[in-house]
């Protein structure tokens, strides 16, 4: 290992003296219940941790270090002073449960979040408190089939979702008790509505739907969608996934959806963190304002408070412990305020001329895209079957080649529609030059495939390891550290 | 080209079946199946006692992609499992009509057996299916 | 353009490269019905300077009073390298660890993470975190139904010393999932759950009891009592726990006979700032048989081509899989952030630092309780063992006194009497290391004045 593991480092009697209270009382514990073994963690100079965490840190890609077009991610710059600022000691040190009236401040920014995100989104309502992607979903299904038995209606169980859907769709929609039907996409992209039309029904709840979908491209029938679900009495979901593409340039609302999530950690640009933490608000229109997720901010005259179970009697409920993860929300309100609405404008327009132009210069170079008589939206994708086919090479080798050259790998194997694919999604902060340096570099691997194409299986040769054994560490799992392991 | 051995049943979904000469049922998932799975990690296979019925998810296949359920092919009660799989799971990939079977059931009604597809009818599903 | 490096030269370069007269173009395929006019809702755009003078000033309004609050949230030292390591762009910046290759650092150090977790609970392995403590209860409750091979009941029993959040949080959680949820009362005399209560559910088929260590009054439970009375009734046990009261207090794993099946908790206290009410990170550990139960991710050891160590996502199979007859989950993310500040934190603490932050965070709870409780008007309610949490009596509305704490510049602790009418005029008071003599004596100085009034 280029990094040997904290525990490897131990030394019995070593600390990092300074981070400790100087006394040691001892606990007021009865006997039974005191902890009588100490747990086996790291005994360390404080030196010798900073020196391995920063060690592991260099082992990472990251925004800040490489380009990173994952499709569907949004990975676009995470400015520096959403951080600084959500991380004032005022907001840091303030405890949840603090009263409302030394909250002023934090609920102020809160509020005009919600304002914002419903200005942005064209919806009626917004919570803050779903604290990822998922649970923005969760929150959405719940609240269809809330507002579905709330009107005494209690067959609608079905939820309809295109077959290009991202996985968390059905199992969001199962995890509220729903049943799944799958529709079909078309050829070039759109939905099958002659599809949608057989599915649509007395039972149907509602549909969920992202838009660009996850192909890529804009549901151009999306208000006949709209109209055909509404007539049949169901609701439509929409998945913010790809809010990057027309943030400024159409609403959600406008469109004709009744709930949708955002997620702040991919539009709004708060820190992915190496998988989180995430946020989901979600927004809704008027049928479903009764049932938001509680906490809400509300407004009263100058001063500001939540709103709980009491103001919404019909809510669906808290999805945690306390608001939601408040420092990320107020990272996306720092964002939000240095976009004003001519930047959120101009995301969905540069977001948009880098995908395109990414595009354009791939299919030049030789690359086959899945959707070539479509406009690209804020992503795209390109697929390797003939590459996987003629020389042996697929996706997942380009993917690994590609870090060698200094870039991480677009998302692999998603959607499932298309075979051997990459979904590339470049964000408005990447510069023409690192576009192009990203192209020359999926030119050069397609050469290597040609004339070697062992050498790209084989990658990568310049990380800290070589391609990784998934078989083995499902099939011999080790997950915890043992001393002598 | 996956292979399909002519004296076995198979469900649509890729489970097979094989009546044995003591009357015992033995059931696993077919070529097709093991392959689009990729390299299996773990499997999970019914206790013997339990009772199932035709079409229950009685077991499941793990690999790095996908967990699937395997459902079975007839009603009656579970008799064995194969535990060699526990230390080896990558028996179903490597002898998936051999030693990679899954369980044994001892069926309430052989004639079960007749409903399911033979050899010929599931090779045209996966024709299908575009396989 | 804020973010935007485009030049007006680019923007031509890479048109003519595409076919397009104008950006516009590129929306050609949205219906012209849809596209919205300019978002006039939305304020005008600040700069940095700007915006870092309206932070200030927000933040100036709210101040910073002295929190004498827990209820779920704690207040600890963060040691400054803590945060310095986490806001390195390598860690603030990276993705979920999807090309393990490329994410090395985030890999190694979520196995560190779940190695320290799984000690510290007593248990044999533990996941990459889930979103908080209460939606990590109701992932629990839902993993007891999947891992419970012959509860067919998908019954519940939590007691009512259960943070009410969490209790709330998992209901409308698991709501589609048929999952049910009973109430075992309290003793009112002592604050605890008592045997004689669950006792009414003896030969009823429960799938799990949920125990919370310290309950939310901040008190000890008879863990080994109740844990093996749930196994000898048949269900499994979760476990409910501080993460930094492990430190002192026997460990789940090791609770009765045989110790708790899956063990939850909220890991604020591990390294994570108040921060208005999160990000903060839920935990889950549980035993060796149980593991491709757990929902969230896992990280797994393995080798890379050449034979060297190397870590990995693993059992990733189990996350996106939608098994019919049981119930699932959707989640998919974890808290990386604050689970590499809570590796970090532990690292630095040790178990030693961890045990000495507990036991002088109990210290400071007695000495706040024997001065407040010296006050005219000012009970403490229950006397048993407790962590770093108490609750007092107040011969008046909570409500009140709080507000006028609040103006003098003191949160002053928690209004139990909306989740617990029957306990009467009850606030919920906690001190951690980081109160001093003078930061109580305050406290004490200021309640008498208001009870005197």
């Amino acid at each position: 290992m280029i990094e040997p593991l904290i525990f490897t480092h131990s030394r019995p009697g070593r600390s990092a003296a300074a981070q400790r209270p100087q006394s040691a009382p001892t606990p007021a514990v009865p006997e039974k219940l005191r902890r009588k073994r100490r747990a086996a963690l790291p005994e360390v100079s404080e030196l010798q941790a900073v020196r391995h965490y920063t060690r592991l840190s260099q082992l990472n890609f990251s925004i800040d270090t490489h380009f990173y077009p994952l499709g569907s991610c949004t990975m676009k710059y995470n400015p520096r002073a959403c951080n600084q600022f959500a991380m004032l000691p005022e907001f840091l040190g303030r405890h949840p449960l603090a009263p409302a009236e030394v909250s002023q401040g934090l609920l102020a920014c809160m509020y005009e979040l919600q304002e914002m995100l419903r200005e942005a989104t064209g919806m009626k309502g917004v919570s803050l408190t779903p604290m990822a992607g998922a649970q923005g979903e969760f929150a959405g299904v719940a609240m269809i089939r809330a507002y579905h038995r709330a009107r005494g209606d209690h067959e609608r169980t079905e939820i309809i979702v295109p077959d290009a859907a991202h996985g968390t769709n059905p199992a969001t929609a199962t995890m509220c008790g729903c049943t799944v039907v799958e529709i079909e996409t078309l050829a070039d992209g759109d939905i099958d509505i002659e599809g949608l039309k057989k599915a649509l029904g007395p039972k149907t709840a509602g549909i969920m739907l992202t838009n660009p979908s996850t192909l890529g491209v804009f549901e151009r029938r999306i208000q006949e969608v709209a109209r055909l679900v509404h007539e049949v009495g169901g609701l439509l979901y929409y998945d913010g996934a790809n809010l990057n593409a027309i943030l400024g340039k159409v609403r959600p609302g406008d469109m004709g959806f009744d709930v949708i999530h955002m997620n702040l950690h991919k539009t709004f640009s708060t820190p992915h963190g190496g998988g989180g933490p995430g946020s989901g608000a979600v927004g809704v229109g008027q049928r479903l304002l009764p049932f938001m997720p509680i906490p809400v901010v509300g407004k009263e005259g100058d001063s500001y408070r939540w709103l709980d179970e009491r103001d919404l009697p019909q809510t669906i409920g808290r999805l945690s412990a306390f608001m939601g993860n408040a420092g990320v929300l107020l990272r996306a309100y720092v964002y939000m305020r240095m976009l004003g609405r001519e930047g959120m404008q101009r995301v969905a327009e540069y977001s948009t001329l880098n995908a395109n132009y990414l595009q354009a210069r791939l299919r030049k170079a030789g690359f086959d895209l899945a959707y070539p008589q479509r406009r690209a939206s804020h992503e795209f994708i390109i697929t390797l079957k003939r590459q996987a086919k003629e020389l042996g090479v697929n996706a997942m080798d380009f993917a690994k080649r590609l870090l060698d050259y200094g870039f991480h790998a677009p998302t692999t194997y998603f959607p499932l529609l298309v075979p051997e694919c990459l979904l590339i999604e470049p964000t408005e902060t990447e510069a023409k030059e690192e576009l192009d340096a990203f192209v020359e570099a999926l030119i050069a691997i397609q050469r290597e495939a040609e004339q070697d194409a062992a050498k790209v299986k084989g990658a990568p040769y310049t990380l800290p390891v070589r391609r990784l054994d998934d078989v083995r560490a499902a099939k011999q799992l080790d997950l915890v550290y043992q001393e002598g392991g | 080209m996956s292979s399909i051995p002519s004296n076995l049943k198979f469900l649509e979904s890729h489970e097979w079946a094989r009546l044995e000469s003591d009357g015992l049922v033995t059931v696993g998932v077919s070529d097709h199946a093991q392959s689009a799975l990729g390299d299996l990690v773990f499997v999970e296979t019914p206790e013997p006692g339990r009772r199932l019925s035709q079409g229950e998810a009685a077991a499941v296949v793990e690999s790095v992609k996908a967990a699937s359920d395997v459902y079975s092919p007839v009603s009656g009660e579970v008799v064995a499992a194969n535990d060699a799989l526990g230390a080896a799971p990558e028996l179903v990939n490597s002898d998936p009509y051999g030693e990679g079977w899954l369980f044994k059931v001892k069926p309430d009604n052989p004639a079960e057996l007749d409903g399911l597809l033979d050899a010929v009818a599931y090779g045209k599903a996966l024709e299908s299916e575009g396989h | 353009m804020p973010f935007i490096p485009h030049t007006e030269a680019d923007v031509r370069e890479m048109l003519t490269t595409i076919g397009a007269a104008d950006i516009e173009a590129l929306f050609s395929e949205i219906p012209a019905a849809l596209r919205t006019r300019a978002l006039e809702g939305a304020p005008q755009a600040l700069g940095e300077m700007e915006v870092g003078r309206l932070m200030q000033q927000r933040g100036a309004r709210d101040g910073r009073p002295i929190n004498f609050i827990g209820a779920g949230a704690y207040e600890h030292h963060i040691p400054a390298a803590v945060w310095a390591i986490v806001t390195r762009g390598e860690f603030y910046t990276a993705y979920t660890p999807y090309q393990a290759e490329a994410s090395q650092g985030t890999l190694q150090l979520l196995y560190e993470y779940q190695t320290m977790m799984a000690n510290l609970t007593g248990m044999q392995v533990s996941n990459a975190s889930l979103y908080d403590g209460a939606s990590a209860l109701a992932e629990a409750c839902l993993m007891s139904v999947r891992a419970h091979r012959k509860s067919r009941s998908a019954r519940m029993l939590a007691p009512a010393t259960l943070h009410p959040a969490y209790l709330a949080a998992s209901r409308a959680i698991t709501e589609g999932q048929n999952l049910k949820f009973d109430v075992t009362p309290y003793e009112q005399a002592s604050g605890l759950t008592q045997l004689a209560a669950l006792e009414a559910h003896r030969g009823q088929d429960i799938t799990a009891v949920v125990i919370q260590q310290p309950n939310f009054f901040g008190l000890l439970e008879d863990v080994d009592a109740i844990t093996d009375w749930a196994h000898a009734n048949g269900a499994l046990v979760i476990a409910v726990v501080n993460p930094l009261s492990l430190a002192i207090l026997k460990p789940p794993g090791e609770w009765g006979e045989k110790g708790a099946d899956i063990v939850v908790g909220e890991g604020q206290p591990l390294g994570a700032p108040l921060s208005s009410g999160g990000p903060y990170f839920g935990f889950m550990t549980t035993r060796q048989e149980l593991v491709r139960q757990m929902p969230g991710r896992i990280i797994g050891r393995t080798v890379d081509l050449d034979g060297k160590p190397g870590f990995a996502l693993t059992l990733q199979a189990r996350e996106q899989h939608i098994r019919r007859s049981k119930a699932t989950s959707n989640i998919c993310t974890n808290q990386g952030l604050l689970v590499t500040a809570a590796t970090i934190y532990m690292t630095l603490l040790g178990a030693e630092g961890l045990e000495r932050v507990a036991a002088v965070s109990q210290a400071r709870t007695t000495e706040l309780v024997e001065a407040l409780t010296r006050i005219a008007g000012v009970k403490l309610m229950f006397d048993g063992p407790r962590f770093h949490e108490a609750v007092l009596q107040l011969d008046r509305d909570p409500a009140g006194v709080l507000r006028a704490l609040a103006s003098r510049n003191i949160v002053g602790g928690y209004d139990l009497s909306r989740d617990y009418p029957e306990l009467g005029h009850a606030l919920l008071v906690c001190a951690t290391e980081m109160r001093t003599r003078e930061d109580i004596d305050a406290y004490a100085k200021a309640l008498t004045e208001i009870l005197a009034g």
